[in-house]
């Protein structure tokens, strides 16, 4: 193993402390306000990518009991089922199964249209829709591995959204994509000064971060909502509705393989900005400064990083990666003029992105595909089973507690316990000499 | 207080310069100046009207009115001798008293009031009464909030503690056709979300910000699927729940202007008086607030007298989780009527604002959740007058003022010395 | 009451903490149990009070065997603890704290503070404490904190009192007040178990001695056995701990430090106008009981102390006002007090810790870039150079024991071109051999001319490294003494009084 990949399965697993400590030995308490995040950071980068799956499957499962019970052919057979027990079983295989398959069909590949160039549009919807879970994904994750929560997703969504929606309609004349990069910087920026609103708060006065994030996002839903019901604004000339005008087609992100399929350039910049947090967090300089604060704030301080600056930073990034998929929505998913429901949740999605992924780039990136599809099937099963798309917040948010608690998924699938005894701090046993007082 | 003196006579005391905390008098001033400006500098012509009752009231008062500018630069002057009375006040080395920010907001509300209402009528019972009726979810989820912290876990989880207590009293209520039912039904709702919380962040030591955020989502995807799959399929037998009627309260219900507003209410508006006394007092002057605190502050020093940690956190969250679901049901049993899709609305995130900005304590965050409660039915007032000020800005207070507590800019917020730290033996 | 330990044994996986311990504390003596840290002396005590539950072994108080669950049986069963670290609640007044866990309560559950307060007030009568019972136990002085620890335990009814390293935080006039009250508590027919690893504490109070050594018995011995024999049995062999050391070819004044005050948050004044010197070539020690601004002073050179007044100057230039970043540019080598803390980044491996005050340019970054080729060559040549136990450079800092951790800070430290190196604490918690090569190496940085300030409680490194002792006590400095000093006279000044006659350096 080379020092390349400095945080891997090596660290001990899960949160338990090393027993092999005493407590109460001088100079050996750790900071209880930094060995909350030890342990975060911990048990989110270590889990094994089996109990992710398994916690997928869990959910499924779960989602599955939920769509059969809710089934009224499930509820009708059940009132006679010690009759005709295998109504009820057929009813129960026929419900679940057609959730999952229009889920499949509505997300990877529908079978049932004709022609590969039709079937494959499901899959276009999922990287679609996966495209700003990417990004914001990736802004929430940073955060994590620098120690803090941005719970302000929907916000720097928002405004970063309203700033590239703004240039997009209304800096007419500028040609294609200089329009589309001055849009696209906008949004970033504004994402950025959003998030780093938090982040100067946690520096300069140590507000916590995760209260302000969380105020922060309902600030700016009502000034955002302010804007796109004030004239001049954001607000469609002329309209009464709190909505945008559409966006100038010289700041649409164009698609990717023609107008047929949802899919746009967006995706290509999310690649490439999971290439680049890759590179941040495990080539840069800047990156190993982060997560020095996030493991260790007060070794970091130490040590000559200016933790404060790191903390604004930190923020400043997530917040522009956030705001990213703010302009994602408005200026590839909906660009027809925006409202203030514009973020569709993707700011709390995000944490279970970064949670599922594990705050490391390429598992965002596989995370937010996998989210992806739950929301392009969703759809799909809600208008050819009935089955509501909140299924899909139920499925996601099990998903998220069970990897956040591996000894209950072990428990459920009853897998042994890791060796929690691995070598650490041994040292504690060795001792302090004695004082000799003559 | 004992009147003995302390004599260390062994220890390091070292000799200490007085720290005076300038923040109150501070925020104080820029409000004070705030108001001459805009109540006085750039104030409204007219006259200001104000109605004092309803004409079902037992004491018929004669509406209010005043001249606006006479009044506004009254009251500025009020809030400005107020905030120089706080500065000398912190120039004694003492500290600003809960009274005075308490009655430098009433001047202040009072002044903005008449500074909106210009050549316009208020109607002031409608607007306090329609204030307790938002206060009172975010007040159960507050008091849930306090308990919570209190005792060491992070609450972020009230949203889904209301919405879930909301969801399950409009079922059960309609269903048995008592809303007593429901009742008991949110309250068993609240505390099962708490018990997730209580579970995970106790038993799985899983962050308690990620497990409060997760079960938000839980609950608002749980709820919104078996409304729009079952609720809406057959709304008369699920989502048509009987409503709690008014109880006026002899006597107090006919003092002028409050007795309508806090004594003519439903039960649910009376638990809540009860539950925050209960709390207030609980918390402070019996056994179970003792070591709830000691839970809170230091778990370990708790554990070596012999007081069970994580058995203590984790029934007073689930205690929690069932006062929230009180302020859940309010939504369904008292106000709104009919459950609907996430209908609560970020109230349990106010209800956290009000924690915070009431610094953990039951009295202080029921004020605090008073004032979130009349800032947004203050908006909606002035939405139908029409209001100089638009009614996103006021919506925002509960928020800004946040940010403001824990920025430490409104006074000091400090949480429980070990809230939302796990408690590991080792 | 008479306490019996019969054969306890603690394992917590592989290591044995205790194994098969037995003792017996007689009713009315006071017990000494003597060991090194980390002998397992207090995993003993705990499973004595329940926190932990033995292997092996039993419990018996009078003869009959006890089981206890928890701390609240202990307790119920008549034993209290003065806890290393006070188990006491900052926020809550004396009373509240005295009276946690049994609460004495009127109807519904509420707190009777009279009688809380009355019983605070007898107690403390009965010992000759003046304790305001409303006093908040956060404001209080240390030593007044241990005495509520004690009242707390003495109201539960102790019969046994176990007094875990209680005179690590007490400067000596405290702990020879601790002495009295401990005799007083004999007198009053208390059994006490005493914690240490101090010799002389041993000496003066003891009845009985057990010395402990990697979690075994290794013997008893009487009060009036020399230090020698008590070092060499809890150690296992005689301590030799003077380092070979020559004399110190003295330079020029490097650190100059003038008229220094800190004050901290909450505006108490830690360091109180001190002024003192390093010269080239030169080991200056701070001594003095922790807690007396020790810390305060090496964090006000280390640019880590917002609130400072005075003058530090090295080489001629101020440091006072610079961030940590300009500080460690200016070639200030730093081990500090609590590597865990604050010296590694225990995630990080052993090649990221090697960088981790280096991260602002090269030879480790360039363009922004981290240069991993460079870093591992480094990284391989440090764990040679400073013998780090590890399995490579990608191990875990985490993962290695505290003398290893302890190199790893040093190699960082001291493969920069220094100009002043501060090591507060160097050797805490570390074994012997892990001492000397730390020891060893401070030495070698003064020989080659480096200015070294050396901040420690331990008298024994103190006057094993110093060239000067210069001694901290509330926040000033008493005074500043050669190398040499006798150890009781250094003592006296751990105390704040400055012997007469004494010379300064």
């Amino acid at each position: 193993m080379s020092a390349n990949e400095p945080v891997d399965s090596q660290l001990p697993t899960i949160a338990q402390e090393s027993p092999n400590r005493e407590p109460g030995q001088d100079g050996t308490e750790v900071d209880p306000g930094r060995s909350r995040w030890s342990v975060a950071i911990r048990e989110i980068l270590n889990g094994s990518a089996m109990i992710s799956v398994l916690a997928v499957i869990l959910a499924i499962v779960i989602g599955g009991i939920l769509i059969a019970v809710t089934d009224d052919t499930v509820q009708e057979t059940a009132g006679y089922f010690f009759s005709r027990p295998g109504d009820m079983f057929s009813a129960i295989w026929n419900s679940v199964s057609g959730a999952y398959i229009s889920l499949f069909q509505g997300s990877i590949y529908n079978f049932r249209r004709p022609g590969f160039a039709n079937g494959i549009r499901p899959l276009m919807d999922t990287l679609t829709f996966a495209t700003p879970l990417i990004v914001a994904g990736l802004g929430v994750a940073l955060g994590f591995r620098a120690g803090l929560f941005n719970i302000g997703g929907r916000g720097q969504m928002l405004f970063g959204a309203s700033a590239a929606g703004w240039v997009a309609f209304s800096f007419s004349g500028l040609p294609f994509p200089i329009h589309l990069i001055v849009a696209i910087v906008a949004g970033v920026a504004a994402g950025a000064v959003w998030g780093g609103i938090a982040g100067l708060l946690k520096a300069t006065t140590g507000a916590n971060e995760v209260i302000t994030t969380i105020m922060l996002n309902y600030v700016a839903y009502y000034f955002v909502y302010w804007m796109l019901s004030t004239q001049g604004l954001l607000q469609l000339p002329g309209s009464n509705n709190p909505k945008s005008p559409a966006m100038l087609p010289s700041a649409v992100l164009p698609p990717m393989f023609g107008v047929q399929y949802s899919l746009h350039w967006g995706f290509i910049v999310a690649i490439a900005v999971t290439i680049f947090v890759w590179w941040l967090l495990n080539r840069s300089r800047l990156g190993f400064e982060f997560k020095a604060v996030g493991f260790n704030p007060n070794a970091a301080r130490v040590a000559g990083i200016n933790v404060p600056r790191m903390m604004t930073y930190v923020m400043l990034f997530s917040g522009a990666l956030v705001g990213l998929a703010g302009v994602f929505q408005v200026l590839g998913t909906v660009t027809t003029g925006f409202s203030s429901g514009i973020d569709a949740g993707i700011g709390f999605d995000a944490i279970t992105v970064a949670l599922l992924g594990r705050s490391r780039p390429w598992g965002v990136f596989a995370a937010a595909i996998l989210f992806g599809a739950f929301k392009a099937g969703g759809f799909a099963m809600q208008a050819s089973q009935g089955i509501p798309v909140d299924i899909v917040l139920v499925v996601q948010s099990v998903i998220v507690l069970l990897i956040a608690a591996p000894p209950l998924v072990r428990a459920v699938f009853r897998l042994p316990k890791p060796n929690l005894l691995a070598p650490v701090k041994s040292a504690k046993s060795q001792g302090k000499k004695a004082v000799v007082t003559k | 207080m004992s009147s003995q003196t302390l004599h260390p006579s062994a220890g390091v005391a070292l000799e200490r310069t007085v720290v005076k905390n300038w923040k109150g008098p501070i925020a104080l001033s820029i409000f004070a100046a705030l108001s001459v400006l805009l109540f006085g500098v750039f104030a409204r012509p007219g006259t200001s009207h104000f109605r004092l009752s309803t004409s079902t009231d037992f004491v018929q008062l004669p509406q209010l009115d005043v001249p606006t500018t006479l009044t506004g630069w009254i009251l500025a002057i009020v809030t400005v001798l107020l905030a120089a009375w706080s500065v000398w006040i912190v120039s004694q080395s003492r500290r600003v008293p809960l009274w005075l920010t308490i009655g430098f907001a009433i001047v202040f509300m009072a002044g903005f009031l008449t500074w909106v209402a210009a050549d316009a009528l208020i109607p002031i019972p409608g607007l306090l009464i329609g204030a307790v009726s938002l206060s009172v979810p975010l007040i159960f989820g507050a008091m849930s909030g306090v308990i919570s912290e209190r005792s060491g876990v992070i609450n972020i989880a009230i949203e889904g503690q209301l919405l879930f207590g909301a969801f399950a009293s409009a079922v059960v209520a309609s269903m048995t056709g008592s809303p007593w039912a429901g009742l008991v039904a949110a309250m068993v709702a609240g505390t099962l979300v708490s018990f997730a919380l209580a579970a995970f962040a106790i038993k799985y030591i899983v962050d308690q910000i990620i497990v409060g955020v997760v079960l938000n989502v839980l609950v608002s995807g749980l709820t919104g699927f078996l409304y729009s799959k079952v609720l809406t399929e057959n709304p008369g037998f699920l989502n048509t729940p009987p409503r709690f009627d008014r109880i006026d309260i002899p006597i107090l219900g006919q003092i002028p202007i409050i007795g309508p507003v806090l004594f003519d209410q439903t039960i649910i508006v009376y638990f809540m008086y009860i539950v925050v006394a209960g709390v207030a007092y609980a918390l402070f002057r019996t056994r179970w607030g003792l070591r709830t605190r000691s839970v809170g502050e230091h778990p370990q020093a708790a554990d070596t007298v012999g007081i069970k940690v994580n058995l203590r956190r984790f029934w007073n969250v689930s205690l929690a989780g069932a006062i929230a679901g009180f302020g859940g049901a309010y939504f369904t049993l008292g106000s709104v009527g009919s459950f609907t899709k996430d209908m609560t609305a970020g109230a349990g995130f106010i209800a956290l604002a009000a924690v915070i900005f009431g610094r953990w304590d039951p009295i202080r965050a029921m004020l605090a959740g008073l004032l979130f409660g009349f800032a947004t039915n203050l908006q909606s007032v002035l939405g139908i007058i029409g209001s100089p000020v638009p009614s996103q800005f006021m919506l925002m207070l509960p928020y800004v003022v946040t940010i403001f507590a824990v920025a430490g800019l409104v006074g000091q917020s400090r949480p429980p010395a070990n809230d939302g730290k796990p408690y590991i033996k080792s | 009451m008479k306490l019996e330990l019969k054969g306890i044994t603690k394992r917590f996986g592989a290591l044995v903490a205790n194994d098969h311990i037995s003792l017996v504390v007689e009713p009315g003596e006071i017990h000494c149990l003597l060991g090194e840290n980390g002998a397992g002396k207090s995993t003993l005590m705990n499973v004595l009070y329940g926190l932990y539950q033995a292997d092996e072994g039993e419990i018996l108080l009078d003869d009959v065997v006890q089981n206890f669950h928890g701390p609240g049986d202990a307790m119920a069963a008549g034993i209290g603890m003065v806890h290393q670290h006070f188990m006491l609640i900052p926020v809550f007044t004396v009373a509240e704290n005295v009276m946690l866990g049994h609460e004495p309560t009127s109807f519904g559950g509420r707190l009777n503070m009279a009688k809380a307060r009355e019983q605070v007030r007898e107690i403390s009568k009965r010992f000759g404490f003046d304790l305001d019972p409303d006093a908040i136990v956060g404001d209080l002085p240390v030593g007044v904190q241990q005495r509520v620890e004690i009242i707390k335990a003495l109201s539960r009814d102790a019969k046994v009192l176990v007094f875990d390293e209680p005179t690590a935080v007490l400067t000596p006039q405290e702990t020879d007040e601790l002495m009295v009250i401990m005799k007083q508590l004999r007198e009053a027919g208390t059994s006490i178990v005493f914690i240490t690893h101090k010799l002389r504490e041993v000496r003066e109070v003891a009845d009985t001695i057990t010395v402990i050594r990697l979690g075994k018995v290794v013997g008893e011995a009487s009060p009036t056995a020399s230090n020698e024999e008590l070092a060499s049995m809890m150690v296992g062999r005689a301590i030799e701990l003077t380092i070979e050391k020559g004399k110190a070819k003295l330079g020029e004044p490097a650190l100059v430090v003038n008229k220094l005050s800190v004050i901290d948050p909450i505006g108490q004044l830690v360091v109180n106008n001190i002024s003192f010197d390093v010269k080239e070539g030169e080991i200056v020690a701070i001594a003095g009981v922790q807690g007396n601004g020790q810390t305060e002073l090496v964090e006000a050179i280390m640019g880590l102390q917002p609130k400072v007044t005075g003058e530090i100057a090295l080489g001629g230039k101020s440091l006072v006002g610079r961030s940590v970043r300009e500080v460690l540019d200016a070639g200030v080598g730093f081990v500090p007090e609590d590597r865990n803390e604050d010296g590694l980044v225990s995630e990080f491996t052993i090649a990221e810790n090697l960088m981790l005050d280096r991260s602002t340019g090269e030879p480790f970054v360039k363009y922004g870039g981290l240069q991993l080729a460079v870093l591992a060559d480094f990284a391989e040549e440090k764990l040679t150079e400073f013998d780090i136990r590890a399995q490579g450079i990608a191990t875990h800092a985490g993962n290695l024991s505290g003398g290893n951790q302890q190199k790893v800070v040093l190699a960082r430290e001291l493969s920069r071109h220094l100009s002043l190196l501060v090591a507060a604490q160097p050797t805490r918690g570390l074994d012997v051999g892990s001492v000397e090569f730390v020891h060893t190496r401070i030495v070698e940085a003064r020989d080659s001319g480096v200015p070294v300030l050396v901040v420690s409680t331990e008298l024994d490194e103190v006057v094993a490294l110093a060239d000067r002792i210069a001694v901290m006590y509330r926040g000033g400095i008493v005074g500043i003494v050669p190398g040499d000093t006798p150890r009781d006279v250094l003592g006296l000044m751990m105390a704040g009084e400055m012997p007469t006659g004494g010379k300064a350096a």
